[in-house]
């Protein structure tokens, strides 16, 4: 798994993928936190991070796409899937090696946002006035969403031997877990479900472990999300249908 | 026997790609596989490789079933697919070091010092892939091919492409890699087949129509070209 792994993270790097979809998540972010009148925080006057964390999962949604379009549909393509798939490696091993490459990458995307948080800390009047417990909880939140986005995009990206298909099918998907649920259950007639379907959505229990507080049901909630796409996405590959 | 096809079938929808064939390979000798396009040679070389199930029959390399032990098939097994799919935005020595880390090799560095040697890279392993001639590509294929020194290696169309100077090396190397190993070669060209190999199975529209050595097969149908051969069985 670590050979796939490797390679892909040295992929990333010696293309312009990694620099490019870093940057533009850390340029976008600092416009709508810093910039945009809206949503800065600077014009909000509380010192808070709360709109890096309600627009960063939005960003995500089209930005982990674009990570992970490629990682299946062009091995597929081009054929090097043969090549893997005949070395003596699993096709969990490949699976995983993609999936932990693309998840690091966008950890490497939240890491730099940290500055935001010390930036936020000495603003603060008095100095330090912020929530502490609530912005770890909260980037805790984003990163399993994160990851929940990548194994939307993995899966996607097994769908396919289109990227393009790929990014589409892997934003809606990351869209619809993400707050479709909970648009849904406001319909009038679908009330009586209301709370069943919030809490297959992602943005509950994301707003939830936002809160600060870690609850074992949300951490399983991401993890058994995770694993779902996981699993579906290594029985597609062993069907080597195509 | 370390490869050994016993009844193999293949079913795409409705269609047998290859229908109950069985044959086997021996150490020490060069297979030539032939037959005409879309016969079902890359298919069978696909399921001997483990990259796709079959639909009955069994298929063993080195005495791993490819069914009940695909991990021991793929590290005694050199394979090199049809078009040689490469990593081309990957340098010579990252793809060769890639693959080396995969099978867990020791030592590396030395190992793709060797096989660069061998296939002849040697004035292009600090290019790119992508940056190679066709034959330098298959060069590379082949070095992807034997970097962990299998028992077992399986080429399909490994000269396809190649110029006249490049043909002849690379059926050198094929060549001496045969003394020692199993080898399965699929080719078009009937003379490669006549220069290098030992025995041939020629399969046609998934059967097969004739598995004997090449002095056998000139024996049967009295002094005939293999060309000719190849066209009375296929075309029947």
């Amino acid at each position: 798994m670590l050979s796939v792994f490797n390679k892909e993270i040295g992929s990333f790097f010696s293309s312009l993928v990694a620099y490019i979809t870093i940057g533009v998540f850390l340029l976008v972010m600092g416009l709508f936190l810093w910039v945009f009148p809206d949503s800065s925080i600077l014009e909000y006057g509380y010192a808070g991070l709360d709109s890096l964390f309600s627009t960063a999962p939005y960003i995500f949604m089209f930005l982990i796409p674009a990570i992970t379009m490629r990682s299946l549909a062009e091995e597929r393509k081009e054929g090097t899937f043969e090549l893997l798939a005949t070395r003596p490696l699993t096709d969990w091993q490949i699976v995983l090696g993609k999936y932990f490459a693309c998840l690091l990458i966008v950890l490497f995307a939240l890491l730099p946002t940290l500055i935001y948080y010390l930036t936020v800390y000495q603003l603060g009047v008095p100095k330090g006035n912020i929530d502490t417990g609530a912005v770890i909880g909260s980037y805790i939140g984003l990163f399993l969403l994160g990851a929940s986005f990548v194994a939307i995009g993995i899966f996607a990206s097994s769908l396919t031997k289109n990227q393009i298909i790929a990014f589409t099918i892997a934003v809606f998907l990351s869209f619809i877990a993400f707050s479709g649920f909970d648009s849904v259950s406001r319909i009038l007639s679908l009330q009586s479900l209301e709370t069943y379907l919030t809490a297959i959505g992602i943005n509950e229990h994301y707003e939830s472990i936002s809160r600060g507080v870690l609850d074992t049901r949300d951490l399983v909630y991401f993890l058994s999300f995770i694993a779902v796409f996981l699993v579906i996405t290594k029985t597609i590959l062993g069907g080597r249908k195509w | 026997m370390s490869v050994k096809v016993e009844q193999l079938t293949k079913i795409y929808g409705e269609q047998k790609a290859i229908d109950t064939i069985s044959f086997s390979a021996e150490p020490g000798k060069i297979l030539g596989f032939l037959g005409p396009n879309g016969a079902g040679k890359s298919t069978t070389m696909k399921i001997v490789s483990c990259f796709i199930p079959p639909s009955s029959g069994k298929a063993s390399l080195c005495g791993y079933d490819v069914a009940e032990n695909p991990i021991e098939v793929r590290r005694n097994l050199g394979y090199l697919p049809e078009h040689n799919p490469l990593y081309l935005d990957m340098y010579v020595k990252e793809t060769l070091t890639f693959i080396a880390d995969i099978h867990g090799l020791s030592n590396i560095k030395r190992r793709i010092d060797e096989v660069i040697e061998l296939t002849g890279l040697g004035l292009e392993q600090h290019k790119k892939v992508g940056a190679l001639s066709k034959g330098y590509r298959q060069r590379v294929g082949i070095a992807q091919a034997i970097i962990h020194d299998p028992q077992v290696l399986i080429l399909d169309e490994p000269t396809s492409g190649l110029d006249p100077n490049q043909l002849i090396e690379i059926r050198g190397l094929i060549k001496e890699l045969g003394k020692k190993k199993t080898v399965i070669l699929s080719t078009h060209i009937m003379q490669e087949v006549e220069a290098i190999c030992d025995s041939v199975v020629i399969i046609n529209r998934g059967q097969i129509v004739a598995d004997s050595t090449l002095s056998d097969l000139r024996y049967k149908f009295s002094n005939q070209s293999l060309e000719q051969v190849f066209l009375q069985v296929t075309r029947g």
